[in-house]
C-alpha cells in the first residue's frame, strides 16, 4: 500500500508529501491515507448513486418507490394473509428494516466491489478500503431515503415514535457503520481470492442472518417466549451484533411495548422488551467494541491481501 | 534540485504463475496445499535514485519489467521485497482514461478522476477549464463517456493527468496515443515540466523518444537493471541486450543470425583470382579511434574502412566500391574510388585500400558494410562482398533521425532602426563528447 506522511519541502516552496510503496504498511498509516482520500470517497458514493437509475425514466425516484412498494408487500403479506395480528405491523417491520438494509446492501455491494473495478485497482493507485467503504457510503445514502419513506408512513398512519429517546438512533447507528464497514472490508479483499464468497454471502446476508435478527416477527413475543420454553439463555440470541442495532430502531420508532393484537379478542400482547433506555445504549456499546475489533482484524486481512489485488483480477 | 524525488530502494517483485488458478473453494479444497506454481522474478533488486527535476527513461525489451517497476513505484502493486519512497504528488499514467466511469458525462468523469489523482474538488474546478481546451473536448463535455470516440477518450486522460499538477509524473507508453498532433501537444506539454523543474519517469520502446527527452536511462532486461547512465549509454546498451537476444530493434535483420558481440567481423575471402575475377577483396575491416576498446562508432568520429586484396596483373582501371546500408537495405552511401578521381596503381600481390570517412554522420544503429572491386568504367564487377562488415554506431548527443550534422544556432534581432544585430551565437559542431 501506498502512505502519505507530510514532510516539508526545500523545492518549490509547496509542501510534498512523503509516500512509501512498500509490503508492511501499518493500520493507523493506511487509516491516515483513507482520511486523505474523503473526497474520492464521496466522488465514488456519487457515482454509483448517479449510474445506478442512470437511463431509467423516474431517477432518483426508485429509491423512494422502491422500498416503499416492498413494504406494501409486506404488510400486505402479513397483514392479510399471513395475519399476525400486529397492529401497524408495517411500522414495527419497517422500523426493524431500515437498519437492516443499510447493513445488507453495503455488505452485498462491497463484497463485489473490488472485482467489479478491476480496470481501476490495476491501473490507479489510491487507498483500496476506500472501495469497500463507498459501498457502506451508497447504502447511508438509501439509507436516508429510506428513512424518508419511514417519515411518510409514520406520518400517513398517525403513529407516535417515541421522540424523548430519538437519540437513540445515532447511539445505534455508530455501531451498525463500525460493523458493516469491518463486514464490507474483510469481504471485499476475501473475495478477490475466494470468489464463492460472494454467492455464500448473498445466501448468509440476504436470508439466513435476516431471518436471525427480530425483523419479521416480534422478539419478546416469538424468541423471548420461544428461549424460555427451551431453557436456551437469551445473551444467545444476541451474539448477533445486527440483533441490539435493529431492536433499537424498533423501540424508538414503532415504541409500544404492549399492544392490542387485531386478531381473535385483541388480546394484549408484549411485542418489544421493557428495558429502558440505557439497556439499549449498553447493547448498542457491546456492539461498538465488538465491531472496532473486528474492524482492526478487517483492515490487517485487508492490508496483507491487498498487496497482490492487481495480479489476482 | 539534488534532493531526491524517486527512490528506488532494492525493489524485487515476485509473480506466481499459478499453473492452475483454482478460484473456487471446491477447488481450493480439493488442491489445498498442492497448488503447482512456478516463481518468476519480474524484478530482481533494482535499486536507482531520480532527483527532483530530473526526467528517466526506462527501457527494455517487452517482458523485461518496465511496466511491472512502474507498477511498484505508483503504488498499484506492492513490492515483494524492498520500498520505493516518492517525495511529492505523483500522478501515474499507467493507462490512459483508466477509471472513467462510462455512464457518466466528461465533466463528471474530471472530478471523479481529478479525485482518484488525489485532487479536492475546488483543485479540480480551477484547472477544469484548462482540461477541457487540452482535450479539446468542449462541445463534448457534458456528454455520456461511453459515446466518446477512443480518441477523445485518452485525450481527456491525458489532459486531466498533466493538469493536476503533479510533483513526479509516470509515464507508461502513452504517449504513442492519439494522432500525431496530439502526440505532439503532450510531448511539449512533458517538456513544458520538465522545465518546470518536475521529475518525470517514462518508459518507451522508442530509444529515439527517450534521447530527446531523457536526462538519464535505466536499461531493464529480464527484471534486473543491466544499465543506467546517460540516454546515448543506455540506448546503446539496450541495443546490445537486443542483439544478445537476437533481436535487433526496429533496425533489425530479422532474417539474419545474431552478430557476435566484437563488430565489426573481419570477412576472410577463400576465392582465388581468375581471368574474370583478376583483383579478389579477402578481408574487410573497420578502425575507429576507439576500435580494441568498445565495440561502436560514436556518431561523427572518423571511420576508416580498410579492404585487402590479392591483385593477378598490374592494373590502374580497378575501382574500388564501399557501400553502405541500413537494416532495411537502404543505400545510405555508396563510396566508388573511381569516381573520387583517385587512380590507383595497383602491382600484383596483396594490398590494402583504405577509405576514411573523416566524420562518420550516421546515428546509432547497426549499419552493414558491403565492399567491391569493379572496372573503372564500370559494367564489369571483379568481386563483391555482401555485408561484409558491420559498423554499431552509439549516438551520445540528443539529435534524433538518421545523420547528424555539424550546425551552429544563431539569433538576430532586427531593432528599430531596421537592420540586425547578431545577438548571440550558439554552435553545436560535432558533438559533446562524454567522459
Amino acid at each position: 500500500m501506498a502512505l502519505e506522511a507530510a514532510a516539508p519541502s526545500g523545492g518549490a516552496g509547496r509542501i510534498k508529501t512523503t509516500r512509501v510503496v512498500s509490503s508492511h504498511v501499518t493500520v493507523p498509516k493506511r487509516v491516515v491515507e483513507i482520511w486523505r482520500s474523503r473526497q474520492l470517497l464521496f466522488n465514488l458514493v456519487g457515482t454509483e448513486i448517479r449510474v445506478k437509475y442512470k437511463n431509467s425514466f423516474l431517477g432518483l425516484l426508485w429509491s423512494l418507490l422502491a422500498p416503499a412498494m416492498t413494504l406494501i408487500v409486506y404488510a400486505v403479506v402479513f397483514g392479510v394473509a399471513l395475519k399476525n395480528g400486529y397492529p401497524n405491523f408495517v411500522l414495527l417491520l419497517f422500523s426493524g428494516l431500515l437498519g437492516w438494509n443499510l447493513f445488507q446492501t453495503a455488505v452485498l455491494t462491497a463484497t463485489g466491489v473490488i472485482v467489479n473495478n478491476a480496470g481501476l485497482v490495476k491501473k490507479v493507485s489510491f487507498p483500496r478500503e476506500i472501495l469497500a467503504l463507498a459501498s457502506v457510503g451508497s447504502a447511508s445514502v438509501f439509507f436516508f431515503f429510506q428513512s424518508c419513506v419511514m417519515v411518510i408512513f409514520l406520518v400517513a398512519l398517525h403513529w407516535r415514535p417515541a421522540f424523548g429517546e430519538l437519540w437513540l438512533i445515532p447511539v445505534a447507528l455508530v455501531p451498525l457503520f463500525v460493523f458493516a464497514s469491518a463486514m464490507a472490508i474483510f469481504l471485499a479483499a476475501v473475495n478477490v481470492y475466494l470468489r464463492d464468497t460472494q454467492h455464500l454471502i448473498e445466501v448468509v446476508v440476504g436470508s439466513a442472518w435476516f431471518w436471525a435478527c427480530p425483523i419479521v416477527y416480534s422478539y419478546q413475543k416469538v424468541v423471548h417466549a420461544g428461549l424460555a420454553d427451551h431453557h436456551i439463555p437469551a445473551w444467545i440470541y444476541f451474539l448477533n451484533p445486527m440483533t441490539p442495532i435493529v431492536m433499537t430502531f424498533e423501540r424508538v420508532l414503532y415504541a409500544r411495548t404492549f399492544v392490542h393484537l387485531t386478531t381473535g379478542s385483541h388480546p394484549l400482547a408484549q411485542l418489544l422488551p421493557g428495558w429502558g433506555p440505557m439497556t439499549y445504549v449498553k447493547l448498542d456499546a457491546l456492539v461498538l467494541a465488538v465491531s472496532l475489533v473486528l474492524l482492526y482484524g478487517a483492515m490487517v486481512v485487508f492490508g496483507r491481501l491487498a498487496g497482490n489485488f492487481a495480479e489476482e483480477l | 534540485m539534488g534532493t531526491v524525488a524517486v527512490d528506488i530502494q532494492g525493489v524485487s517483485k515476485r509473480f506466481r504463475l499459478y499453473h492452475q488458478k483454482y478460484m473456487s473453494l471446491k477447488e481450493r479444497v480439493i488442491h489445498a496445499g498442492r497448488t503447482p506454481y512456478t516463481d518468476l522474478w519480474a524484478l530482481r533488486d533494482i535499486a536507482f535514485e531520480v532527483n527532483e527535476g530530473e526526467t528517466v527513461g526506462i527501457l527494455g525489451r517487452n517482458g523485461s519489467g518496465k511496466s511491472t517497476l512502474l507498477k511498484c513505484v505508483c503504488g498499484v502493486l506492492q513490492p515483494t521485497e524492498g520500498q520505493v519512497v516518492v517525495r511529492g504528488k505523483l500522478a501515474g499514467l499507467l493507462e490512459l482514461g483508466a477509471g472513467f466511469q462510462p455512464d457518466l458525462t466528461g465533466r463528471q468523469n474530471i472530478y471523479l478522476n481529478g479525485s482518484l489523482l488525489g485532487l479536492a474538488k475546488s483543485d479540480i474546478a480551477k484547472v477544469f477549464d484548462e482540461i477541457v481546451a487540452f482535450a479539446e473536448l468542449d462541445q463534448f463535455i457534458d456528454n455520456q463517456v461511453k459515446f466518446y470516440s477512443s480518441g477523445m477518450y485518452v485525450r481527456l486522460g491525458f489532459a486531466i493527468a498533466v493538469n493536476v499538477d503533479p510533483d513526479v509524473l509516470v509515464i507508461d507508453e502513452v504517449l504513442a496515443v492519439g494522432d500525431e498532433r496530439f502526440q505532439r501537444k503532450c510531448l511539449d506539454r512533458v517538456k513544458e515540466f520538465q522545465e518546470q523543474g518536475r521529475t518525470i519517469i517514462f518508459v518507451s520502446h522508442s530509444p529515439d523518444q527517450v534521447r530527446a527527452i531523457c536526462d538519464q536511462a535505466v536499461v531493464l532486461s529480464d527484471g534486473r537493471m543491466v544499465g543506467n547512465g546517460p540516454p546515448g549509454e543506455a540506448v546503446r546498451i539496450f541495443r546490445e541486450h537486443l542483439l544478445e537476444a537476437g533481436e535487433i530493434l526496429a533496425l533489425g535483420h530479422a532474417d539474419e543470425e545474431p552478430a557476435p558481440s566484437d563488430l565489426p567481423a573481419p570477412v576472410t575471402s577463400v576465392e582465388t583470382t581468375d581471368r574474370l575475377h583478376p583483383i579478389r577483396i579477402t578481408e574487410v575491416t573497420s578502425v575507429h579511434p576507439g576500435t580494441g576498446e568498445r565495440p561502436y562508432v560514436i556518431t561523427g568520429e572518423p571511420l576508416t574502412i580498410t579492404l585487402n586484396y590479392t591483385s593477378a596483373e598490374p592494373t590502374t582501371t580497378a575501382s574500388f566500391v564501399v557501400e553502405i546500408r541500413d537494416s532495411s537495405s537502404t543505400v545510405l552511401l555508396r563510396t566508388v574510388s573511381g569516381d573520387l578521381g583517385t587512380q590507383l596503381d595497383i602491382p600484383s600481390g596483396t594490398g590494402a585500400v583504405s577509405f576514411r570517412y573523416e566524420s562518420f554522420p550516421f546515428l546509432d544503429g547497426v549499419y552493414d558494410v558491403s565492399v567491391g572491386v569493379e572496372h573503372r568504367a564500370g559494367g564489369q564487377l571483379y568481386d563483391w562482398k555482401e555485408a561484409a562488415a558491420r559498423v554499431e554506431v552509439m549516438n551520445p548527443t540528443r539529435t534524433v533521425g538518421l545523420v547528424n550534422l555539424p550546425v551552429g544556432v544563431t539569433l538576430e534581432v532586427v531593432t528599430a532602426g531596421g537592420y540586425s544585430v547578431p545577438v548571440a551565437t550558439g554552435q553545436a559542431v560535432g558533438l559533446p563528447v562524454e567522459p
